[in-house]
């Protein structure tokens, strides 16, 4: 991936890594990781008996009594959680492939835009304030959702100029809101001290999949299928906005209209997911990134690659903040952040001038 | 079609016009940049567009590639208003090399070529049989066969503008606008891209700053200044000293070609 001087005609050809062997790959890895994640956590149980109760939840089996609490850790608590954090995975690193071609910037993610934290304050609006309250989680998300559209479009106009978006005034007015947003929901949850104020303000702020429960998969699932399954129809006309606007003008390709509905797609799924997990950082800006340096940057590829790779590292992700330090949970943007702000010091350093130019 | 007004425009052919620049003024941010300017194009003409910086050649360039709208005027090819066209409509019959380049994605010359398929794709965008063998074809007639495998961003600039060219290739476009094809290239790959402009088959239309090139290669001239065409015709016609003077403030002298007789221009400045 070494970027040579415009000028110079040098380099081998670019390595491409195959597509299906490499999404087959990921996805066996991620199904075993699965199992993984239901079996490991702070009560061993052990793999063979996670297999067993698996087995028997599935095919309807007979169990003892006595394992009525193991089944119900299994099923109710961590298989949803690991379930969560491979759809939480599989959502944030395809908007991640979204607003990179978007703003066109491989720095840019929802998380580093501040529209996930944008999604956390219109979360914690509804769970604090009780607004549409009865609708629980659809209410959640939808108000997570509205608030991310309205960020996106802040830091957007924010950082326009005349002369379109430099990458610089993008990633400047994204982390300066995102402290706003970020600030807005910690007064929130003090405001509205529940008991566990810290807590709750460290979940939204830095994610966590501890809240998990199936009944807020669904949502999460079909929002995040759906906008993947956009995107992959998308994937021609988004690498045509990759190579900015006049080429995607002259292919065909109005640069406008793909980027309105990239806004409410990566708003819908970044909302959704936000209002799950809170808002994990970096898995947007560090999956879509390795998916290019693996595939190279044509979407087709990277669309399929991502949000299979997104989906492995959240779960695997998950699993360390809830046993590195058991029975402590650690947020999983610890993690995530641990592994994300090294890439994304190399990228920038990689690219100096491009970053703050006036390309 | 047109009603021809304006003196200047008597040179036009008379040939059947596929490109029609019918009146068009162009404005940006409320500033007319354009003034009513009217253009014609015969089928498989290479036309070009001349005039000092500033004078709006890329401005009307992107009104008829489609990335402006007219705020007055209408551009015609084979009849049909390109700007009351879909998008996609559009790019099936005017494909464009511009002067713009993105250095974010690091997408293969392959992938790069293949976008100028995008217009022709139906339902879920998935590649057409054949493209791949259009896109292979298109690489080997630029000469740029060998590049395919290789990253956009690692190639030269001469050799970026021979895929850009393959990509409009594949386009299969009726209309081929250029924007300063030349920038940037040495003075080989300048006469080859004009070279492979002309052999491409489709009407052409492109802006230049090298008068000599223009010469050369182009089949009809239009000069503009502050947005309006003062001039247009042939190339012997057109490039007459008293113009060059009035138009780009140089003092030009004429001289023939001492092997093909081809006109060429010596530039000194105006005293």
């Amino acid at each position: 991936m070494n970027r040579a001087p415009a000028d110079r005609a040098v380099g081998p050809p670019a390595r491409r890594t195959p597509v299906l062997p490499l999404a087959l790959g990921l996805a066996v890895a991620l199904l075993l990781s699965l199992v993984c994640g239901v079996a490991l956590g702070s009560s061993g149980l052990g793999l063979p008996r996670v297999l067993r109760l698996l087995g028997a939840g599935l095919t309807g089996g007979r169990l003892d009594a006595g394992e009525a609490a193991a089944y119900a850790i299994v099923w109710e608590i961590r298989l949803p959680r690991t379930v969560l954090a491979a759809v939480v995975g599989a959502g944030l690193a395809a908007c991640g492939v979204a607003v990179q071609a978007l703003v066109r910037n491989a720095l840019a993610d929802p998380f580093v835009l501040g529209v996930s934290s944008g999604a956390a304050v219109g979360a914690n609006a509804v769970l604090l304030f009780g607004a549409f309250a009865s609708l629980g989680v659809w209410a959640v998300s939808a108000s997570a959702f509205g608030s991310a559209l309205a960020a996106m479009t802040l830091v957007y106009l924010a950082a326009r100029t005349a002369y379109g978006l430099t990458p610089l005034r993008l990633v400047l007015t994204g982390t300066a809101l995102s402290y706003g947003f970020s600030a807005t929901t910690t007064l929130m949850v003090f405001a509205a001290d529940r008991g566990e104020a810290a807590r709750d303000a460290m979940m939204w702020l830095l994610g966590s999949l501890g809240g998990a429960t199936w009944g807020k998969v669904p949502i999460a699932a079909a929002t995040v299928l759906a906008g993947l399954a956009y995107l992959a129809c998308a994937a021609g006309r988004l690498d045509a906005l990759a190579m900015g606007d006049e080429t995607s003008a002259s292919l065909g390709v109005d640069p406008d209209r793909l980027r309105r509905e990239l806004f409410v797609v990566t708003a819908a799924v970044t909302g959704t997911v936000v209002a799950v997990s809170g808002a994990i950082g970096f898995v947007g800006l560090l999956v879509p990134h390795l998916s290019r340096m693996l595939v190279g940057a044509g979407h087709r590829r990277v669309l399929v690659i991502a949000p299979l790779a997104g989906a492995l590292l959240l779960v695997w992700v998950d699993i360390a903040s809830r046993t590195l330090l058991a029975p402590a949970e650690l947020p999983v943007g610890v993690f995530t952040a641990v592994l994300g702000v090294p890439v994304f010091l190399v990228m920038m350093r990689r690219r100096g001038q491009a970053f703050g130019g006036a390309r | 079609m047109t009603d021809l007004t304006d003196a200047t425009r008597a040179a036009a052919p008379t040939v059947a016009e596929d490109l029609a620049v019918d009146a068009v003024s162009v404005e940006l941010a409320g500033t007319r940049l354009v003034h009513e300017v009217s253009l014609a194009a015969a089928a498989g003409q290479v036309v070009g567009l001349i005039g000092p910086n500033g004078s709006g050649k890329s401005t009307l360039l992107r009104c008829v590639y489609r990335v402006l709208e007219p705020a007055g005027g209408a551009v015609r090819l084979a009849g049909d208003d390109l700007h009351a066209l879909t998008a996609r409509e559009g790019a099936r019959r005017v494909a464009a090399l511009t002067q713009e380049h993105s250095a974010e994605f690091d997408f293969t010359v392959a992938e790069v070529v293949a976008m100028g398929r995008l217009p022709h794709r139906r339902g879920f965008g998935a590649p057409a049989d054949g493209d791949e063998r259009r896109c292979a074809e298109a690489l080997r007639k630029v000469r740029a066969g060998h590049l395919a495998e290789r990253g956009f961003l690692s190639l030269s600039g001469g050799e970026k503008q021979r895929v850009l060219f393959a990509r409009a290739l594949v386009q299969e476009p009726r209309l081929l606008v250029l924007d300063e094809p030349t920038n940037h290239l040495d003075i080989a790959h300048q006469l080859e891209v004009l070279a492979l402009a002309r052999e491409a088959g489709p009407t052409v239309l492109t802006a230049l700053h090298d008068l000599n090139l223009a010469a050369g290669h182009c089949d009809l001239l239009y000069v503009l200044r502050a947005g309006r065409i003062v001039a247009s015709g042939p190339p012997h016609e057109v490039l007459r000293p008293a113009l060059l003077a009035e138009v780009f403030g140089v003092r030009a002298t004429p001289v023939r070609h001492p092997e093909t007789g081809a006109l060429q221009l010596l530039f000194d400045r105006l005293p």
